[in-house]
């Protein structure tokens, strides 16, 4: 019975509690007793350690205050009871949001995000907030200053990042949903490192209102979930535009409504275009990863789609202008940590040493080097050869996209470059883990959706992942095409393997 | 994915001093240390960056968000702002409703 509630989807537990074969209050202490037992406080190499807080006592009161409104006939939402693992990059009242680093050490937000509010709304039970690479600068959460996140495939593996912890509490069955953010590829690649489903909506279509910031016109909040209508279940709840956050898409402004990303999901590929992105494949990518894409477009094929090459012929200088972008929208991000509203305090004579001293001793080396790389970008002499120019490659990139989608109606790629990689391979190498986001950065830079999907299995069984991207907007293409692989593949989303996580 | 030699010098590379010179523009503190560590890392991550004007001439319009977007603005009415205790219960130091900070103004200004 326990184990049947870990494995279930969201969608079958919302299903089964609405029927009143189990309760909300059971799901909630089956995956409660699953964190026990498998998460551990990151000491042990067997510890996934995707929590840094777990709020078991919130989390069982909401689920009993849903059961009994349950038996008074209220009408309850689509994902009513089921629990979910929020990143800790979110505020959420009543409980510290670190963001990963020691500089927010203690900090309990007084307000809410407007996503923790829609979640609640929704009756969707947090129980916890996950880990994740300080501020979200990483692929593969090895940057927390809490400790890394294991992989519940290979514990000896990273699960991807910035929002490993997120990917880790799903496919470990601590929870059946989680939400991360995605900047430069955040959500998708752990997704695909950690054999999930996982969404970055359309730049705007998720309010950003709470978020702690790393590169406001990139970050984005969006799903993880073992199955494509988890997913878009979740992201239904969470879009919407929100007068808090001036860059969320109004539909009025726009004159466009967010996409309904449930009433065509099962419409299948056939019919559709789909475009093989040239400059996303080849060289740097694994053997097992390349030979999981093909097996991925031949599917797409006999499902009656057509498959043709596509290119967005700046692609491969996606990296280098994310990589000045995004630094330097955190460098001015991060100058609100000065050691005078919040979080940690170096004591030193004057303010101004204050400032530096707290900052010097909070935060980590990654995000040490971004804040240098943005501060020098942005610097004077420097500006127009990196940050606007970087700003000019955005623009091309974001004009093939355009170009591209006249063609076809998604475009695909491996999601990344390699499976899971051996915790500390690239812990020294700042650069050699930027690439772990070639294939992700361009959509970001777009501003365009994109779902990564699981589509076999790579070098030691270990999973791999495909991304799908539409235009903008265009969220509920991309789960309709993610849908039909899946569906067409029907893998085990529950890890496997030598190293993996206990079985539940 | 191209990626540059660790050998090859650009004249993109960040000198010792010049680390600390941005540094101080960042109000973060560095040990001699971290400053040795990150004059390499930060040319090398520059030298990479640096791609960036192989392609894009002037003639391109810079983007800087994905949607065009203008100034949003509020209705101008009262609204109740966040707890002042609860956010103060939050700072490091708090002192007669505000928060507090080591001195600003030099002693001798």
């Amino acid at each position: 019975m326990t184990s049947d509630l870990l494995t279930d989807t969201a969608a079958g537990l919302a299903a089964r509690m609405a029927a009143r074969e189990v309760s909300a209050r059971e799901v909630v202490d089956a995956h409660l007793d699953r964190i026990e037992a498998t998460d551990g406080d990151g000491t042990s190499d067997t510890d996934v350690h995707a929590f840094l807080t777990v709020v078991a006592d919130t989390a069982r009161r909401h689920a009993d205050d849903v059961d009994q409104r349950r038996v008074t006939g209220r009408d309850l939402g689509p994902l009513a009871g089921v629990p979910l693992a929020l990143k800790d990059l979110f505020t959420m009242r009543g409980a510290p949001t670190t963001v990963g680093s020691r500089i927010l050490e203690g900090w309990v937000p007084p307000y809410d995000a407007t996503v923790t509010e829609k979640l609640r709304a929704a009756d969707v039970i947090v129980l916890g907030k996950t880990n994740m690479d300080e501020f979200a600068m990483g692929s593969s959460t090895e940057n927390s200053a809490y400790g890394p996140t294991r992989n519940p495939w290979d514990l000896g593996r990273v699960p991807g990042g910035s929002s490993g912890g997120s990917a880790a509490a799903v496919a470990a069955l601590q929870a059946p949903l989680s939400l991360g953010t995605d900047t430069g590829g955040s959500i998708r690649q752990p997704a695909a490192l950690c054999g999930l489903v996982g969404s970055k909506p359309t730049y705007g279509a998720v309010s950003r209102y709470g978020m702690v910031a790393f590169a406001s016109s990139l970050d984005q909040a969006g799903p993880f979930a073992r199955s494509v209508t988890d997913a878009a279940l979740l992201q239904s709840v969470i879009q919407g535009h929100d007068p808090r956050d001036s860059t969320s898409i109004d539909p009025v402004r726009v004159g466009r409504d967010l996409p309904d990303l449930l009433a065509d999901l099962d419409a299948g590929v056939e019919g559709l275009t789909i475009g093989v992105v040239t400059e996303l494949q080849g060289e740097g990518y694994e053997p097992g990863v390349l030979a999981a894409f093909e097996d991925s477009l031949r599917r797409f094929e006999a499902l009656g789609a057509t498959v043709v090459e596509a290119s967005i012929p700046h692609a491969s200088y996606g990296l280098p202008a994310y990589y000045l972008v995004a630094p330097s929208e955190a460098s001015s991000n991060l100058a609100r940590f000065d050691g005078v509203r919040y979080g940690l305090r170096v004591d030193a004579p004057t303010a101004e040493e204050m400032n530096a001293a707290t900052r010097g001793a909070g935060f980590g080396p990654e995000v040490r080097r971004r804040i240098m790389i943005g501060t020098h970008a942005l610097s004077s002499g420097y500006y127009d050869a990196f940050y606007n120019q970087a700003s000019r490659v955005r623009r091309l990139i974001a004009n093939d996209f355009a170009t591209a989608f006249e063609q076809v109606d998604v475009l695909v790629s491996p999601t990344s470059p390699s499976v899971a990689f051996p915790l500390g391979d690239k812990t020294d190498d700042p650069l050699a883990m930027y690439l772990n986001d070639v294939a992700t950065v361009p959509a970001s830079l777009a501003g365009v959706p994109a779902v990564s999907v699981p589509n076999g299995r790579g070098a030691e069984g270990l999973p791999t992942g495909l991304q799908v991207m539409g235009p903008l907007l265009g969220d509920d293409r991309c789960f309709r095409v993610a849908r039909a692989l899946e569906a067409d593949l029907g893998l085990d989303p529950v890890p496997s393997g030598a190293n993996a996580v206990a079985p539940a | 994915m191209r990626r540059p030699s660790r050998r090859r010098v650009s004249e993109m590379a960040l000198s010792e001093a010049e680390v600390r010179h941005v540094a101080r523009l960042a109000r973060l503190d560095l040990s001699d240390d971290d400053v040795a560590e990150l004059a390499p890392q930060l040319s090398q991550i520059l030298e990479y960056a640096e791609q960036v004007g192989e392609v894009a001439a002037d003639d391109v319009e810079p983007m800087v968000h994905p949607f065009p977007v203008t100034n949003v603005m509020r209705d101008d009415h009262p609204a109740a702002s966040l707890p002042r205790d609860e956010v103060l219960s939050q700072a490091p130091d708090a002192r007669e409703d505000r928060f507090a900070v080591p001195r600003i103004v030099a002693e001798d200004a």
